[in-house]
């Protein structure tokens, strides 16, 4: 017993490729995902369970919209503003789209900087994020209240089919329920940032386990996330 | 650190991607703003929105960087939800028209009256 049997040749073997590498993930020992850290599955995983919630709510508007025998309003009059006398359509939904687009971005750069272990712009462009994420539940709630003095309820509509109402609220009160989970997230972690947490390895509020910068960019994967689900809601709700 | 060098995206590559989110967002906006007819209007729309999220969940969420059991794992369940919207389409329509057979057609109601 000297030379200890290979257990596995794959240890000699070259690392499988293409569709074999799925294969091999998949078919192995203990965890399928090799080398990603362990709660960036579990974000994943997460995500994956609420595109399917949203998927849902979106179809169903589909359902209600296309069963309606009321005709839908006309989304670009109801969500128009009017500047300097000019009804200018969508005008506020555009300026949240922009806001958040542009939420997008500076996650990334506070990811890019995190591992720079850049810790001063690492915070900058989290905190920007933060406020770019406040700002947009900023304006949906500008936009639910003229909605509601307009006379739209989740049961009635003085614009046409009662459905609307309720597709509204209920799609675009999820994602802004998701919209200000993602600030509180960002502003605890700007913390850690902050106190210098993820250099050190520090152990987080409420686990033992010691986080490093991958755990910003776990959590711009949820504010993309939420991004993502806007641009599904302005494409099949607003803009239809 | 189970970082590899080399595999993770430069910050000029965001920069660019969302530079182009901006610019499919806004080209989104001016379908609406010029009020394209359908069935133009959908196609560009769905192009629009799918190219976006294309650029969201590949770059941003830095999905092609991953391993592909990871890539299978969250591009291939939403698939599912194909199915569903293939149900919901024919589901509505058929309710529209069991209601246009037992409730008349919709000129013959008033907006919202009845649900006040």
């Amino acid at each position: 017993m000297t030379q200890p049997a290979p257990t596995s040749s794959a240890a000699s073997a070259p690392a499988p490729t293409g569709l074999n590498s799925l294969l091999a993930d998949i078919s192995s020992d203990q965890r399928a995902f090799k080398n990603v850290p362990w709660a960036k599955v579990m974000m994943w995983i997460f995500l994956l369970g609420d595109v399917f919630v949203f998927g849902s709510f979106l179809i169903g508007y589909m359902n209600v919209r296309i069963a309606s025998q009321v005709p839908w309003p006309h989304t670009a009059e109801v969500f128009a503003l009017t500047v300097a006398g000019k009804k200018i359509p969508m005008l506020l939904v555009a300026i949240m789209t922009f806001v958040l687009t542009s939420s997008c971005g500076t996650m990334s750069l506070a990811v890019g900087y995190g591992y720079q272990k850049d810790r001063r712009r690492t915070l900058q462009w989290i905190l920007i994020t933060a406020l770019l994420g406040a700002s947009f539940v900023g304006m949906q709630a500008i936009e639910w209240t003229s909605l509601i003095h307009e006379g739209v309820r989740p049961w009635s509509n003085p614009m046409g089919a009662p459905q609307f109402g309720a597709s509204f609220f209920l799609i675009t009160g999820f994602h802004g329920t998701h919209v200000t989970i993602g600030v509180i997230f960002l502003l605890i972690t700007a913390l850690k940032v902050a106190r210098g947490d993820l250099e050190n390895m520090r152990p987080g509020f409420m686990t033992g386990r010691k986080g490093g910068y991958e755990i910003v960019e776990i959590l711009s994967l949820y504010w993309h996330f939420v991004d993502l689900v806007w641009v599904f809601i302005f494409a099949v709700f607003y803009l239809w | 650190m189970t970082q590899e060098h080399g595999q993770q995206p430069l910050i000029a590559t965001y920069v660019k991607i969302w530079g182009l989110l901006f610019v499919l967002a806004a080209a989104s906006y001016s379908v609406s703003y010029f009020e394209v007819q359908a069935p133009l209007r959908w196609v560009l729309l769905v192009a629009l929105m799918l190219l976006q999220a294309g650029l969201i969940v590949s770059v941003l969420m830095h999905l092609v960087w991953e391993r592909l059991a990871l890539m299978y794992a969250v591009l291939v369940p939403p698939l599912l939800l194909l199915t569903l919207i293939g149900i919901g389409a024919i589901d509505g329509r058929y309710t529209v028209n069991i209601r246009n057979a037992f409730f008349g057609t919709a000129e013959a109601t008033p907006p919202a009256a009845e649900h006040r």
